[in-house]
């Protein structure tokens, strides 16, 4: 069986995966993915930490709650985010980070 | 669940994320990402969250992604071209990675309560949706709310962020 540690470890490497994704890559859609993957590395830990902490034989709701209002909140961020892409591809033609330093110290 | 499984799903999982990043064209690391969830909603349902596992691919793995992909190719991205990467960057990136990876393992590995197995649930007749909605109505019915008029507001102004230009 597997243990705590074992999901615990998953959900570590999927958030370096997308935090290393966040870092490195150039094209502002693929770092939003990036994004995602570290919140859903955040929800994989979550449930399993309420999966582990079980009480009167039931597992721990109130972490699965959580989980159902942090994915609610992301797939209101995406359609936000995607939205804020769309405008700033319009107004400059490019998805590149380093085409887009107009903000830049 | 197995064990096998488990390291089955979580390595779909983790080799689809890897490519999801070092793929260069992004209808390909859109799929990728799909994938990706695919096997996280695995571990969900491994996890005994029913629930969560069946709305990991309703909504992730279906609305978010189709959106992406029609993000993709609405804007017509085209695989990306090698461009000299920032060295400073690179480097930066990955000395943070490693340095994290090393962190992940001390933690995991000094972590006692980590290495219990699955404690046993009692079977329950109304099922996993039935509990979760029980907790969701009676404990959280103002974050719900809450909630709610946040999802009205991101629609408003995701048209209002899509508009052309308001004279």
């Amino acid at each position: 069986m597997a243990t705590l540690n074992d999901y615990l470890l998953a959900s570590g490497l999927l958030f370096t995966i997308g935090f290393a994704g966040v870092l490195l890559r150039r094209n502002i859609i693929i770092i939003y993915m990036a994004l995602e993957l570290m919140l859903n590395a955040a929800n994989l830990s979550l449930v399993a930490f309420s999966r582990f902490h079980v009480q009167a034989g039931l597992p721990d709701y109130n972490a699965q709650v959580l989980v159902f209002f942090i994915i609610t909140v992301a797939a209101a961020e995406v359609a936000v985010g995607l939205a804020v892409i769309v405008a700033l591809y319009r107004a400059k033609q490019t998805t590149h980070i380093d085409d887009l330093n107009s903000l830049k110290f | 669940m197995p064990a096998a499984l488990f390291w089955i799903f979580a390595c779909v999982m983790l080799i689809f994320g890897v490519m999801v990043i070092i793929n260069r064209n992004p209808v390909s690391s859109a799929l990728s990402l799909v994938v990706s969830f695919l096997g996280l909603a695995a571990l969900y349902i491994s996890l005994d969250a029913f629930f969560l596992g069946v709305i990991q691919i309703l909504v992730y793995a279906g609305a978010v992604m189709v959106l992406f992909l029609f993000i993709i190719m609405l804007l017509d991205l085209k695989a990306e071209r090698r461009r000299d990467f920032n060295l400073v960057t690179l480097f930066g990136g990955i000395v943070v990675v490693v340095l994290f990876v090393k962190v992940l393992f001390d933690v995991c590995y000094g972590f006692q309560h980590g290495n219990a197995v699955f404690p046993a649930l009692q079977p329950n007749p109304h099922g996993d949706t039935w509990l979760v909605g029980m907790e969701l109505f009676e404990q959280y019915k103002l974050p719900l709310q809450v909630v709610g008029v946040l999802v009205l507001v991101a629609s408003v102004g995701v048209v209002l962020l899509s508009k052309r230009e308001v004279k």
